[in-house]
Parts: C-alpha cells; sequence; structure tokens
C-alpha cells in the first residue's frame, strides 16, 4: 500500500481515478443496461422477420395485415388474427395445424411446416397486432416432478372439463359434422396449454379465471402421467373402450373356439384295442 | 384274411381292477351305478356347432369360480371414502367404497386384475357363445317340436344372461359404469308415466341415490346368478330328455342318434374343451386389458368421457337410442320421451317377444306337428334362414350405431353420416338381406337337385372327335345324395274355398286366407324336391349317355377329385 499512498499526490493520481471511475461505471453500464437496447433491436428484428414470413405463408387467408378475409357470400375465407395472441400461433403453427394442407372440416395436426425459430417470430409478429394470449412459460407447462396430489387434483379438473370430448385417457373423439377432439398422446404440455388459452377450432376456452395457471400445470401433469403409465393388465384397445372388446369377443374368441371346437368334432373316437390276427 | 379285435373289459385292465374298490364302495352307499348308467351310455352327435352351447356353459362355470374370488374383496357400497391404494393418479380422490375396492382388487390384490379380467372376458364370451349357440339352434330348426319349451328357456336364459351382464358392468361404479348406469336410469324413466316413479322404485330415490350399488350386487351375485342356473339346469335336464338333434345322414333317422356315448367319448371331448375353453379366457386376460376402471376415474354424475360404450351385448340398444330421431309429446302434464321408448324399451322387448313367439308362428304356418329330431340345412328353410339373417342384420346395423363415434374418429367419417346411413340401413339393409337369402338357399336347393340328378362337377373337360368340350359329370356317391336328399318336402296350405257349395261363406274363412297367405310366404319358392323316380330315372340317364355324362367303363380311368371335394366312388 505504500506505493499507493506516497503517489497519491501525483499530478497525474486525479485523471487515473477519474480513468477508473470512469471504467468501473461504463463496465457496470454495460453489464447491465444495454441489454434491454439489443432486446428491443432483437424483438423488432424478430417482428420484421416474422411479417416477412407471414406475408408469404399467411396472408393469402388471412389478409395482408392479418385483419382476416372474408369471402363474397360472407364465409370465413382465413379469420382475423388481431388479438389471438402469440400463444394461438405457437399452438397452431407450432402444431402442423396451419397452414392448411385443405380446406377440410377442421385442421388435423401434422409435421410442423416451419422450424421452432420460425414460429417464435410468426408468433412475436402476430403478438404485436393487439395483446392477446402470451406464451406460457415453462413454470406451467412442465408437470415433470408434480407431486401425487398435484396430479389426481389434475385428473378431477381432465374429468370435469375435458374427457367429454377428449376421452379419459386422450384417446380423442367425434364431434358433429365430421370434426373431432384430436389425441392428446405426444402434445407437448406447452401445445396443451396453449389449446386452453386459445381454444383452437371447436375447443372452448378456458381462461385463467376459469382454471388458474397452476390448475393447468395439474391437468397436463395427469394426461402426461397417465400416457407414461403402462397399460395394466395387458395391451390396451388404444382406450377405445368397450368397441374394440367387443369385437375381440366374437373374432377371436367365438372364431378362435369354433375352430377349437371343429377340430374336436372332426376326431373321432380312437380306443385303445389289442389286435389279433387269425 | 380277416381281422378280428377284442377288447379288454374294463374289470380286468388294471385301472379296473385298481378303481374297483372305491367304486364299489361309492356304488353300494349312492347307488350311482343305477342312476349313472343312462347317463353314461347316452350318445351325443359330433358336429362343431354342437359345441357354441358349451362354451357358454364353460364360461359360466368360469365366471362362477372367478365371481366367487371377486366377492371377497369388493365392497358394495356407495358410501365415499379417501383412496389411499397404490394407485397414484387416483389417491386423495373422494370415491365411492365399490370403486375403491375395485382399484384395491386391480392393485393392491395378489391375483385381483386377473381375477378381474377373467371374470369380465368370460362374460364377454359367454354371452357371445350364447348368441351363436342359439343362432345354430335358429337356423337349423332344432328349437321344433319337442323342443319349444327348451327354446323358451334359452331366451330365458338370454334375456337374464343380459341382465347379469349389466349390473356387473354397473358393479365398479367408475366413470363408464356410473354413465351406462346414467343410460338404464333413462331408459326406466322413459315408461310413460309410471317412469319417474319406477326410477324412485328401483334407485330408492333419485339417481344416483345410494342404494343402486348394493341392490345390483345382490341381483348380480345371488338372484340373477340363482336363476340362471336353475334354468341352465332345467335347460340340460331337457337336452337329455329329448335326446341331442343331430344332422340328418345315412343311418340317423327321427328315432335313433348316432354319435359317441358319455362314456368314454363324449367325457373326454366335452371335459377337453372345457379346459380349452378355460384356458384360452385365461391366456385372453392375461394378456390384453379389459375395462381398465382406474383410468376413467370415480363416478361423477356431472362427468363423462368420450367413447363411453356399453359392453357389446348392449351396443346394439346404445345404437337404437342413437339413431332415433328426438320425439317427444307432452300429453296432459305428462312427458312422453319416444325418443328413449321405442329404441331402447320397445325394441329391448320387441327382441325377446319375436325370440318367444318365432317357434309357435312357424308351427301356426307350417302344420307341421311332427316330433323333429333332425336338423335341417339352412338352405332347406329359405324364409326362415332369409328371416334369421334380416335379424342379424338390423341387430349389426345397431351395432354400428352404437360405435358411430369409434368409427367416425378411427375412419375420419362424419358421424351424422354415419347416424343416418343407420336410420336408412335398419329398414332397408334387412329387408336386402332376407330376399337375398332366401334366393341364395333356393339356388343352392335347386343345385343340390341338380347334382342329384345331373351328378357332380368333376371338373374333367373332355373334348369330344369333332371339337366340342364337355364336363364329365359323375354321380353323387349314396352317402352324400343320401345326406342332400333327406329333407321334407314342404306343400302350401291353400285357403279352402270360400263359399261350399250351397253358396254359404265358409266359417273362419279369414283365417284360413290368413293362414294361406302365409303359408305361401313361406314355402311358395322353395325349390321341389325331386322325386325317387327322377333320381332313379337320372341314374339310369348316367348309365348310358354318352360323355356329358361319366360312363360306366370310363370310371377306372377317372382319379380325380372334384373341387366340391366329392371323391370319385368305385
Amino acid at each position: 500500500m505504500r506505493f499507493l499512498s506516497t503517489r497519491r499526490r501525483h499530478p497525474l493520481a486525479g485523471l487515473v481515478v477519474l480513468l477508473l471511475g470512469l471504467i468501473a461505471v461504463g463496465g457496470l453500464y454495460s453489464a447491465v443496461a444495454p441489454d434491454s437496447a439489443t432486446a428491443e433491436t432483437t424483438d423488432a428484428r424478430k417482428v420484421e422477420a416474422g411479417r416477412q414470413l407471414f406475408l408469404v405463408g399467411c396472408a393469402t387467408c388471412h389478409g395482408k395485415n392479418a385483419e382476416g378475409i372474408q369471402t363474397k357470400s360472407g364465409g370465413n375465407y382465413g379469420p382475423s388474427l388481431i388479438g389471438v395472441g402469440a400463444a394461438a400461433v405457437d399452438f397452431q403453427v407450432g402444431t402442423g395445424r396451419m397452414p392448411l394442407a385443405n380446406a377440410s372440416q377442421q385442421a388435423p395436426r401434422k409435421k410442423p411446416q416451419y422450424t421452432p425459430e420460425e414460429v417464435s417470430e410468426l408468433s412475436a409478429y402476430v403478438a404485436t397486432l393487439a395483446p392477446g394470449p402470451a406464451i406460457p412459460s415453462e413454470e406451467y407447462t412442465d408437470a415433470s416432478g408434480a407431486s401425487d396430489e398435484v396430479i389426481s387434483e389434475g385428473g378431477e379438473f381432465f374429468r370435469t372439463n375435458c374427457t367429454a370430448c377428449h376421452n379419459s385417457v386422450g384417446a380423442g373423439g367425434a364431434l358433429p359434422g365430421g370434426r373431432y377432439a384430436p389425441k392428446l398422446t405426444g402434445v407437448s404440455g406447452k401445445h396443451i396449454y396453449e389449446a386452453m388459452v386459445t381454444g383452437p377450432q371447436q375447443m372452448p376456452v378456458f381462461n385463467d379465471a376459469v382454471i388458474t395457471p397452476e390448475d393447468k400445470r395439474a391437468v397436463i401433469a395427469y394426461i402426461k402421467t397417465v400416457q407414461a403409465e403402462p397399460t395394466y393388465g395387458g395391451l390396451g384397445g388404444g382406450g377405445l373402450g368397450p368397441v374394440v372388446d367387443g369385437m375381440f369377443t366374437w373374432i377371436i374368441g367365438i372364431g378362435g373356439l369354433v375352430v377349437i371346437a371343429t377340430w374336436i368334432a372332426a376326431h373321432g373316437a380312437r380306443v385303445k384295442r389289442k389286435e389279433s390276427r387269425s | 384274411m380277416t381281422q378280428i379285435t377284442t377288447d379288454t373289459p374294463l374289470e380286468e385292465s388294471a385301472f379296473g381292477k385298481k378303481a374297483a374298490g372305491p367304486v364299489g364302495w361309492l356304488d353300494s352307499r349312492l347307488g350311482l351305478a343305477k342312476a349313472g348308467k343312462g347317463l353314461v351310455r347316452k350318445v351325443f352327435p359330433d358336429h362343431w356347432s354342437f359345441f357354441l352351447g358349451e362354451i357358454a356353459l364353460y364360461s359360466f362355470i368360469v365366471l362362477l369360480l372367478t365371481g366367487v374370488f371377486l366377492t371377497f374383496w369388493y365392497v358394495p357400497s356407495m358410501e365415499e371414502v379417501t383412496y389411499t391404494g397404490s394407485y397414484a393418479p387416483l389417491r386423495g380422490l373422494e370415491m365411492s367404497k365399490a370403486y375403491a375396492s375395485t382399484l384395491d382388487i386391480s392393485f393392491d390384490i395378489r391375483g385381483g386384475l386377473l381375477m378381474r379380467q377373467i371374470h369380465h372376458w368370460a362374460a364377454m364370451l359367454f354371452i357371445a357363445s350364447m348368441i351363436a349357440h342359439m343362432l345354430r339352434v335358429f337356423f337349423t330348426g332344432a328349437y321344433r317340436k319337442p323342443r319349444e319349451v327348451n327354446w323358451l328357456i334359452g331366451v330365458g336364459l338370454f334375456s337374464l344372461a343380459l341382465i347379469e351382464g349389466f349390473a356387473g358392468y354397473s358393479l365398479p361404479d367408475d366413470l363408464l359404469s356410473g354413465t351406462g348406469l346414467r343410460f338404464v336410469d333413462g331408459l326406466i324413466r322413459s315408461i310413460p308415466i309410471i317412469g319417474s316413479y319406477a326410477e324412485f322404485f328401483v334407485f330408492g330415490g333419485e339417481y344416483p341415490g345410494e342404494l343402486i350399488i348394493p341392490r345390483l350386487y345382490m341381483a348380480h351375485i345371488l338372484l340373477v346368478p340363482a336363476i340362471l342356473l336353475g334354468l341352465i339346469t332345467a335347460h340340460l335336464l331337457l337336452l337329455v330328455y329329448h335326446k341331442h338333434t343331430q344332422w340328418p345322414g345315412p343311418g340317423r333317422t327321427e328315432n335313433n342318434v348316432v354319435g359317441y356315448p358319455v362314456l368314454p367319448v363324449y367325457a373326454a371331448k366335452a371335459g377337453g374343451f372345457f379346459f380349452v375353453v378355460f384356458g384360452f379366457i385365461v391366456l385372453v386376460s392375461a394378456t390384453l386389458q379389459l375395462n381398465p376402471v382406474w383410468s376413467y376415474g370415480p363416478y361423477n354424475p356431472s362427468e363423462v368421457t368420450a367413447g363411453s360404450q356399453p359392453d357389446w351385448y348392449m351396443g346394439w340398444v346404445e345404437g337404437a337410442v342413437r339413431i332415433m330421431p328426438n320425439w317427444e309429446t307432452t300429453i296432459l302434464g305428462w312427458t312422453f320421451s319416444w325418443n328413449v321408448f321405442i329404441p331402447a324399451v320397445v325394441l329391448l322387448t320387441a327382441l325377446f317377444g319375436l325370440l318367444a313367439a318365432y317357434p309357435f308362428v312357424e308351427r301356426w304356418v307350417t302344420k307341421d306337428d311332427r316330433e323333429h329330431h333332425l336338423l335341417q340345412r339352412p338352405r332347406n328353410a329359405p324364409v326362415r334362414t332369409g328371416l334369421g339373417v334380416a335379424g342379424m342384420t338390423a341387430y349389426g346395423v345397431l351395432w354400428i350405431a352404437g360405435g358411430n363415434d369409434v368409427i367416425a374418429t378411427q375412419f375420419h367419417m362424419d358421424i351424422y353420416t354415419i347416424t343416418w346411413l343407420c336410420r336408412i340401413g335398419f329398414f332397408v339393409a334387412p329387408v336386402i338381406a332376407f330376399v337375398v337369402t332366401k334366393r341364395i338357399c333356393i339356388s343352392l336347393q335347386r343345385q343340390d337337385t341338380e347334382t342329384l340328378l345331373h351328378g357332380y362337377e368333376t371338373g374333367v373337360l373332355e373334348r369330344s372327335p369333332d371339337g366340342g368340350y364337355s364336363e364329365r359329370h359323375a354321380p353323387l356317391p349314396a352317402n352324400v345324395a343320401y345326406t342332400v336328399s333327406a329333407r321334407d318336402e314342404v306343400r302350401v296350405i291353400e285357403a279352402p274355398e270360400d263359399t261350399d257349395e250351397h253358396g254359404v261363406r265358409a266359417p273362419g274363412g279369414l283365417k284360413a286366407r290368413l293362414h294361406a297367405r302365409a303359408s305361401r310366404f313361406y314355402h311358395e319358392d322353395v325349390a321341389e324336391k325331386p322325386t325317387r323316380h327322377e333320381v332313379e330315372e337320372a341314374a339310369h340317364h348316367h348309365a348310358d349317355h354318352d360323355g356329358h355324362a361319366l360312363e360306366p367303363g370310363a370310371r377306372d380311368e377317372f382319379q380325380g377329385i372334384s373341387e366340391t371335394g366329392v371323391p370319385h366312388q368305385h
């Protein structure tokens, strides 16, 4: 410390202190403040990239400003996307439902056409049009490690709100007019959550006032648990219920036993006899 | 050189010597030899279709055995408890004791899940084999005199089995079985005027109440099985008393039974088949999941799951309700729910009513009062076979309607389209099925006549010197010819003249005309059986005709076997 104390009256000491101070403040500033500055530019870039993707891939049906297109007869060619929020885009595009392959009763789930990066760009763009449900944070969509209480509570929510259409194990179900509630197997927690908050296609919206984010996580936890568990009792019929069992009873059950009955009936008696020749 | 075979008498065989002591001891105390003598010498004919009823009998035995096991742990109570068993996704939930104990059987009782599945699969097979057996009896005319009463017992067994199956389906008190119970609740309530009172009577108050599970349990393990057991016993006693029916064939008449005696042959065949059926059910139950009650969750009247179906034997009622238009009328404050009453209550009653009435209706039409122990080939009763197939078609259409949601999702179809197809199909398809089946039967009869008179096609083609081709025909072997021609000649019974010679209207003219109409409907198109004279004439024709038929001299050259499998006979 002698070095510092002897040089403290040096004419350049003030300059050095000032320099050190500037470096510290500049370093701190660069560590903390510029973050938001770059985020702003990234967001703007993302939104612009999303807009470009939108113009190429979506505007044909949804309109150049996502305002929707009406048919001449007043029908809906492509709905307005203003206010649907990032969650809706992430669900529709992320599960491959959008872009539509063809106009049918319902958009089926298929291989996504956009990369996750592009999906987030599209979502970012649509989110700027008007406020809407955002993509949920992982805190609510990652159900791994949920406790038994949470899972069984999720089961209650699931049976009350979801099974009527999606079936008790999420095997899906029929709806009028060729529409259907899709299977829930292999759907990510994020997409299940997004479906609940945005209500895609035939599905009603379950907003946070109806089912809180924590309860949504519980529902996801229940779905993931029952789908991961083994089919106790042997091979299952895919959760399709008694129809499959009845078919099996007649075709394999009665059919198989009739084959055996035919075999038994076709064989006469064989009595062991001592043979003697004369 | 002749060959002589000798049997060792049972008493002299090693087994006989060993068994003589205990058997004699029992016989001198119980008199079994005298009582059992008739039974062990009882002869049963062999045919695969005679085993269908046995499948039902053996499934019933399996049901009794596994059912006893399940009663050890099942608690028939609707009292609410908190589940604390092994199945984590349901732990901590409020549920009825019935459901909790079913979960315990499935997850915490050793072998419980297997026993549950054996019980359930056996039930599925029990009713399926009953229906298959019933169809066999129907299509072969085995219900004719003297077996009408046994047919009625069979109809009773069938209806009770449905009730028994449904009661069992409801006992676990899971979401699916509760939904089924709700269905039956609606069915009861749809009965005009007394419906809601009947519901309160059955459920002990408004649905679901707290009594229905204990009541169904009593019905399922005591009342219905006891009646089933009694009726099965009566069914079998009548079978022994009447003797088993047999297919026509050489040496088989209305007065004998050709087959094997119970001991040693039939006991071995039937006993062996019991183990095959038992083993088959256990194999299926060990490898295929059935009714995973844990995945449905506890019953709550406000919840439901997509794909809710009854077990297959109630599927046709479910289907009828699904395709029924929504008709409802209110008269003087009473609501008449035709939308449920017609497809459920009326249809169920109609099925059992028609089944029970059929033998008597047919008897009235044919005026046939003879005893029948020889079966009819289905083709030889074209109208009956047609009616049976029409009934099966209607049943099948309702089945499809009952699974319309599963068909819609699995085959990417519109559920309303399926519903409309079933609505139309229910009325149209049976008519088409009747006409087509009847025509097929008559064609087969005509083909029988054809082969009787002109021989069967050998498949050997000959070219004549002038280049023409013809197929060789060979006369049917005598035993085949006998079997094919063993059928009754039926005639339309015409109505007597409306008025007698004095111009007075005959009494009962309308009834007679009605009967004549029915008789024509039954017998008009039936192909006529060739007479003895015609057959002999044709045989003569075979013997001295040209290349069209097989000449006697050419017989030795012919080595072929026809595609109908009738071997050439020397």
